[in-house]
């Protein structure tokens, strides 16, 4: 199957004389993975807005505003972060998208994020949320299991939201959970973190932290529902740091010195595969320490092109691979007793108390 | 909006491209939720107009801006003016265009709950009204034909006039009092979906909006009054 949002995100130029019923079709291929402001911005940015007929362009300039609104937002919410934490004095280091956004790097152009992550050291997380309560910020895990679940397993306090502005941050002390038979020491992430251009106090990973923990992210947990966003991320970070000297000849050995040559190993693959990301034959070649079995590998193909397709085109097939992986991913974060443990919670205990909200969209008559 | 298969086949699910934000509801709700929906994608995706939670109706021209919190009647008073020969833009959803501040039309049948249903049916009995759906998360809603005259009209923009902020209460007398304009500014602002996230556009297009309506408080119970009222600020009678 080919998917017309790969084709418009790997040659943004793709997108001259689409006829009408294709652009509907990307559109809504765009919308349904969280790519619409990041393609909107892309093909305004490319200066393809003349191509685009009247009826579509009505949806991208829209599509523009929320994504240039999201980034001002994300902003703000990052300064109110930096001023609640700042008599902690201690450097802020941002992950994922809201680092994205800040460092003002191509993967952040347009990107949507519901959360604001941040690392901090281990045995600072107390002062932390602390500081963030004082500031207005609530856990909304109010679940004793829940948050023994973050707080001792994980790595990361249970999500707090904002009394008032209602934005969420997720505060890490790791990029992967305490539980992880294989887990990059965070002591070092840190340490190696670099200033955010124009922005005093904040910090951001070093390019080939910031590409694993991307790769991590996606290719070791088990949620793929911005799957395809997840994966673009790799693949603008890509187009930003190959030419960085080192970025490619490091990467693997980097990888294998972490154990994540694995997930890289999964990384490189869908890129060039799903994406058509351009790569040194030499930087495959490298992780093919991480590549499994050829009946494994086969399954994880199956798996892995079905979660990373845009959410409209799944199929039964594609959400027995979604709950696969996320089986998967919780697999690989703790130990199989616990899993049984923590999954059985999950199926019998939390269901009672977690039923969904009523269906009218209450604030429009 | 499509049917779920198993014991929910009797129920409709809104669907849009994988993404279900809302749990479906029963057959009988179908026109309620389609309506909700439609509201729903326009309200998360029609930014390159400013969105207001308003009506607006307009006659000889003059397009008049209902912003209102639920509750306030400002449906049952925009369905009452249409009755008598406004023009229905929208009922719900106000599009105002950015640069010019003129208002976009959106004739679709109005919506209306519970007792302003009975109210308009006996206000104007030739009315049509879709069967009701009984029993949803806001009562009993019933959809009103938009009149012919507004649909034709459809792709005609019309200049905003005034903004009134209706209120009605039991054995009130029908009064109308003059805003400042810049608390006319502020309430349209608490009744804007999208005023945030336009930025400096969202603040240019409301002060523009500000500066050439006229903003007013109404409070009325009488509706033979209120129409008075509207007729004057349309520039007939006195």
């Amino acid at each position: 199957m080919t998917i017309l949002l790969l084709d418009v995100l790997r040659a943004p130029t793709a997108v001259r004389g689409l006829y009408p019923g294709a652009w509907d079709l990307l559109l809504r291929q765009g919308a349904s993975a969280n790519l619409l402001a990041t393609l909107a911005l892309m093909l305004q940015d490319g200066g393809l807005f003349d191509a685009v007929p009247a009826a579509p362009r009505t949806h991208l300039e829209c599509a523009c505003t929320a994504g240039v609104s999201h980034a001002r937002g994300a902003r703000h919410e990052v300064d109110m972060i930096a001023a609640a934490l700042q008599a902690l004095s201690m450097p802020l280091i941002l992950l994922k998208g809201s680092a994205y956004a800040m460092a003002g790097l191509e993967a952040g152009r347009g990107r949507l994020f519901s959360d604001i992550d941040i690392l901090v050291p281990k045995d600072r997380l107390h002062d932390v949320e602390a500081a963030l309560m004082l500031h207005g910020w609530a856990s909304t895990h109010h679940d004793e299991y829940d948050q023994r679940y973050y707080r001792e397993w994980m790595h990361e306090l249970p999500s707090m939201t904002h009394i008032f502005r209602g934005n969420t941050i997720d505060v890490h002390h790791a990029i992967l959970p305490e539980t992880a038979a294989d887990r990059p020491d965070p002591d070092k992430l840190r340490a190696a973190a670099l200033p955010v251009p124009g922005h005093p106090g904040l910090r951001m990973l070093a390019p080939h932290d910031m590409f694993l923990h991307s790769a991590v992210h996606l290719f070791s947990g088990g949620e793929f529902d911005h799957g395809l966003r997840d994966l673009f991320d790799l693949h603008r970070l890509v187009g930003q740091f190959s030419a960085e000297t080192g970025f490619w000849d490091g990467l693997a050995p980097f990888a294998a010195e972490l154990q994540l040559i694995r997930p890289l190993f999964y990384a490189l693959r869908y890129l060039k595969r799903v994406l058509g990301t351009m790569m040194p034959p030499a930087v495959l070649a490298a992780t093919a320490g991480g590549r499994p079995n050829p009946a494994l590998l086969r399954l994880m193909d199956g798996l892995f092109l079905r979660a990373l397709a845009p959410p409209m085109s799944v199929t039964h097939i594609g959400s027995a691979a979604l709950f696969a992986l996320y089986v998967r991913g919780n697999w690989l974060r703790m130990p199989p007793l616990l899993l049984v443990r923590h999954l059985s919670h999950k199926a019998f205990l939390s269901r009672k108390s977690s039923l969904p909200a009523d269906g009218a969209p209450a604030n429009l008559v | 909006m499509s049917q779920p298969g198993g014991l929910r086949r009797w129920f409709r699910r809104f669907d849009q491209d994988g993404l279900r934000p809302f749990k479906p509801l029963p057959l009988q709700q179908a026109s309620a939720m389609l309506e909700w929906m439609m509201n729903w994608c326009v309200a998360n995706r029609a930014h390159s107009w400013l969105l207001l939670h308003a009506a607006v109706v307009e006659k000889n021209g003059r397009a008049i801006i209902l912003p209102a919190p639920p509750g306030s009647g400002k449906s049952t008073l925009c369905t009452v003016l249409v009755c008598r020969g406004w023009r229905l833009l929208p009922d719900e959803l106000t599009l105002v265009r950015h640069g010019d501040g003129m208002l976009a039309p959106l004739p679709r049948p109005v919506s209306l709950k519970n007792a302003s249903i009975d109210l308009i049916q006996a206000f104007a009995p030739d009315v049509v009204f879709a069967p009701l759906a009984y029993g949803t998360a806001k009562g009993t809603v019933g959809h009103l034909r938009a009149p012919k005259d507004s649909i034709d009209r459809a792709n005609e923009y019309a200049a905003p006039w005034a903004i009134v902020f209706p209120l009605w209460e039991a054995g009130a007398a029908t009064v109308l009092t003059l805003l400042p304009k810049a608390r006319t500014f502020m309430r349209v602002a608490h009744n804007a979906f999208n005023y945030m996230l336009m930025g400096e556009r969202g603040v240019q297009t409301l002060g523009n909006l500000s500066e050439i309506c006229d903003g007013y408080e109404f409070v009325y119970s009488q509706l033979e009054e209120a129409l008075h009222v509207f007729d004057a600020l349309a520039g007939e009678g006195a």
